[in-house]
């Protein structure tokens, strides 16, 4: 399944959103998940079906203004 | 003592986390400004990284309240859902609201703004919408179901510090049970020196304390001047005289000659 995270092209086995998650080698839980611009909370992950062409952004604190 | 959405604070100082030279100066200038409320933001992780996890663990070191942007944001579905994700991340539905409508000059959309605001104000955030100084936005914003509001004193990251203070004191006048919080364009004490002066409640700033020569040294600086300003505030100043006026008694003064 081809995939686009964090804006870039993945092609992976992973078929819910946890899985890909794991299979990318994010771990933690101070990540926020987001396909095709929902959120998807955390607690949901492992139910998610991901899509082929899906777009997904994971994303963590950062300094700000 | 001071409050936002229920929350008692000790400090009417609100602080921002970017720029810092390193993460100890900031967690120092946050100690030393007296804050009790820092904002933070989101962005991409990368795959494997644990940048996030990092600064998420020294800013809960901090002790303080959480106020997640929505900074860099240049649409109204941008803001909503990252003010959701950020929600997700930090634990907490306040929200700094920021819908970007110009590159150069970051003066906020108050149109997407307005928008973005009501759809939050309904999901539950407690929304601090960063606004112009502008009346009318801030009524839309009002009744969008914002409690407080957040106008700009001068372009983010300017240090103007306050360009046009009878705007400020009209917004201050038209909203006396509203909190105002000046949010961007501080760039000395002296800055919110002034805006506290004209009775606002709080100010939020970053780079005026992070990319001073000494961030801590400021920081500090800037939590005295918050703390006089709004004294000053309280205590009823005088108001300018065009002569002068003798402050020692001239009753019983000695003549010689």
């Amino acid at each position: 399944m081809k995939l686009t995270v964090n804006g870039e092209a993945h092609e992976v086995a992973a078929t819910t959103l946890a899985e890909l998650l794991a299979a990318l080698d994010y771990e933690g839980d101070w990540l926020a998940t987001a396909v095709n611009s929902d959120l998807v909370h955390k607690a949901h992950r492992a139910e998610f079906q991901l899509s082929d062409g899906d777009w997904i952004e994971i994303l963590s604190p950062m300094q700000g203004g | 003592m001071f409050e936002l959405f229920g929350t008692p604070l000790s400090s009417r100082l609100l602080l921002g986390t970017a720029q810092y030279p390193s993460p100890a100066i900031l967690a120092d200038a946050v100690k030393a400004s007296g804050t009790s409320v820092v904002t933070v933001s989101l962005r991409r992780e990368m795959a494997g990284g644990r940048a996030g996890e990092k600064f998420w663990s020294l800013i809960r070191s901090l002790g303080t309240r959480i106020l997640p942007n929505t900074a860099g944001c240049h649409s109204v579905k941008e803001a909503v859902i990252t003010a959701k994700m950020a929600r997700e991340v930090f634990g907490t539905s306040w929200i700094k609201l920021e819908v970007i409508g110009n590159h150069d000059t970051l003066q906020p959309d108050v149109f997407g703004l307005v928008e973005a605001a009501r759809i939050l104000c309904e999901d539950g955030f407690a929304v601090f919408p960063y606004t112009t100084d502008d009346v009318v936005v801030a009524e839309r914003l009002l009744a969008a179901g914002c409690k407080v509001l957040m106008p700009w004193c001068a372009p983010i990251g300017s240090a103007l510090g306050p360009v046009n203070s009878t705007a400020l004191r009209s917004m201050r006048g038209h909203f006396p049970g509203i909190p105002l919080i000046v949010d961007a364009g501080l760039g000395r004490p002296s800055h919110a020196v002034t805006v506290m002066e004209l009775g606002f409640d709080a100010v939020l700033l970053n780079t005026a304390v992070a990319k001073a020569a000494d961030p801590v040294g400021m920081a500090r600086a800037f939590g005295k001047a918050v703390d006089a300003g709004r004294e000053a505030f309280g205590s009823g100043m005088l108001e300018p005289r065009e002569v002068a006026v003798p402050s020692t008694p001239t009753f019983g003064r000695a003549v010689f000659s």
